[in-house]
């Protein structure tokens, strides 16, 4: 049976391959980088089975792990290496191999969105072939492989230089690859450490509770404003709800449950589109089209979020205390 | 109340404008507010390394750079880019606009990951949209190409995002569920995806309405070359 953990060996195998790679070209801090990270990822389902089991050592470990790789950041100069097909012989392997070359690329979301509809139904003598949890995702990385294999065989290269063409790219994104996974650890850490607690407590006091009015207005920026520290909307709904959407909106001004948590919601989406702490949706792509700005992405998105933020709040002050 | 632990969020906020590192930013304003808030270094340590375990999935992308490697190093971007430039009807404007619409319905039926930045933006949509742009004008420089790109990004991040609140089964809608049943408050999760409905339309229009806008600037200028050119 496939399971996500399979598929964090695979990923692990890959920092391997890079950090061994870096290592015979005497890339010391790079290949030290890789090498941490891919220990990380292949020994995190024990980390996180002797957490369960109420062994702190192994999370220590992962802990001091993490902090490694920060202090190792720094010394990663994120640098593309030269491409080393020349912009001449690419073009003429387009023109060569046509249309062939999109095959592979388009398998990635063809074969996951197969996985996805069907691969709960897929059963060798009578185990299913994918874990429930997590289907999509190992579907996304079972269809990498089969785009692996089509691109070398469209392309008539080896497995190897796919490898090879794959490490490229990941040096080109560099430690930014590393943020969306500390920026979670973050959010973590302050959910414990009890920010969010101590910025609703600082909204509430100063707010005028009989107004209905300044109670949205607070309740929709403090969604924004929250996901903007935090990264992820996620983080910022229970604090917001329990600060002011739940106390002062629904039980004193009787606003509608439904319609405040999901347009709420979606405000805290608004923030997400203006805030380099989520990495993942802003930074990542941004060092993946090697964009000169790692805040290229933001920018674009800028007025969007302002006017679906607006559009949003306009209909959420109409709609929710009816 | 201890409001030492925003003493993070400051750190944050001061790393990300001095532009430190952000790793290094990240993991001291996680250590100095978990510090600030009476944690322990061995207990800081492990909620670290969980936290950072449990969360692995999100390099999950970090797997489809081999097979696009391979590929653009055998010419895809200069084939879609080809491909592009022989499809007269296909204006930079609707290949965008397509895309969104595309992606928003996928995420509404909870199909995030079959699209993405990694998947389908740096393979495919960046150098059509390259292709696209070079047909309104054909100058383009570094400046314009990143911003291009830079748009094609954001627009496959505001379809996934304003998609993915509307189907019933994903994290959000559950979340906002699971936050009310705590509470005593009873909700359906259809009757709240419902409500992410009007947003998720707003979102298109406005998206739409923007990637119009970019695209009439281009022409605008390319129009405003091509009247100086000939004087």
């Amino acid at each position: 049976m496939l399971r996500i953990e399979h598929v964090y060996w695979l990923i692990a195998a890959f920092l391997l391959y890079c950090g061994l790679r870096d290592l015979r070209e005497r890339r010391a801090w790079h290949a030290a980088f890789w090498l941490v990270l891919g220990v990380l990822f292949g020994g995190g389902d024990y980390v996180l089975a002797q957490q369960a089991a109420g062994h702190a050592l192994p999370s220590q470990l992962a802990g001091a792990g993490v902090i490694v790789l920060a202090l190792l950041a720094p010394r990663l100069h994120r640098h593309a290496h030269a491409e080393d097909n020349s912009a001449a012989q690419r073009l003429q392997s387009a023109i060569r191999l046509g249309h062939k070359l999109l095959v592979p690329a388009l398998l990635i979301p063809l074969v996951t969105l197969l996985v996805a509809l069907f691969g709960g139904y897929l059963a060798f003598a009578g185990r299913h072939l994918f874990a429930s949890a997590q289907m999509t995702l190992t579907g996304l990385a079972l269809a990498c492989v089969i785009a692996l294999f089509a691109a070398a065989r469209v392309a008539r290269a080896p497995l190897g230089s796919g490898l090879a063409e794959g490490r490229r790219l990941l040096d080109a994104i560099g430690w930014a690859a590393l943020l969306p996974l500390l920026l979670a650890a973050l959010g973590e850490v302050f959910t414990q450490s009890g920010v969010g607690a101590a910025i609703a407590a600082l909204a509430t006091s100063w707010l005028p509770t009989g107004s209905a009015l300044a109670c949205l207005i607070t309740f929709a920026l403090g969604m924004v404003l929250f996901t903007v520290i935090m990264g992820n909307a996620f983080a910022a709904f229970p604090v917001m709800m329990a600060g002011i959407g739940l106390p002062l909106l629904i039980r004193q001004h009787g606003a509608d449950p439904a319609i405040l948590g999901s347009m709420g919601m979606l405000c805290g989406y608004c923030g997400t589109l203006l805030t380099p702490m989520a990495a993942d949706y802003n930074l990542v792509p941004a060092a993946l089209l090697e964009l000169r700005s790692p805040y290229g992405v933001i920018r674009a998105q800028l007025w969007s979020a302002w006017w679906i933020l607006l559009a949003t709040f306009m209909m959420m002050w109409l709609l929710v205390f009816h | 109340m201890n409001y030492w632990p925003l003493l993070g969020v400051a750190v944050i906020v001061i790393g990300f404008l001095l532009r430190f590192n952000p790793v290094l930013v990240v993991v001291t304003a996680a250590v100095g507010s978990g510090l600030l808030a009476g944690l322990t270094i061995p207990a800081l340590l492990a909620l670290l390394g969980k936290s950072f375990v449990s969360s692995r999935m999100l390099m999950l992308f970090v797997l489809t750079l081999p097979a696009i490697g391979l590929l653009e190093h055998a010419g895809l971007r200069e084939h879609a880019q080809r491909w592009m430039s022989r499809l007269h009807g296909l204006t930079l404007a609707r290949l965008l606009i397509g895309y969104l619409l595309l992606r928003q319905l996928l995420a509404t039926l909870g199909l995030t990951g079959v699209a993405g930045p990694a998947q389908t933006v740096r393979p495919l949509l960046a150098p059509m949209g390259e292709a696209a742009a070079a047909k309104i004008d054909p100058g383009l420089d570094d400046t314009d190409r990143d911003e291009l790109r830079a748009v094609a990004a954001a627009t496959d991040n505001i379809g996934r995002f304003f998609g993915e609140d509307v189907f019933i089964a994903l994290g959000a809608v559950l979340l906002i569920q699971g936050f009310y049943a705590q509470h005593g408050i009873e909700l359906s999760p259809l009757s709240i995806a419902l409500w992410a409905l009007p947003t998720a339309v707003a979102a298109f229009v406005v998206q739409s309405v923007r990637i119009w806008l970019y695209q009439r600037r281009l022409q605008r200028r390319a129009a405003g070359l091509r009247a100086g050119a000939a004087d």
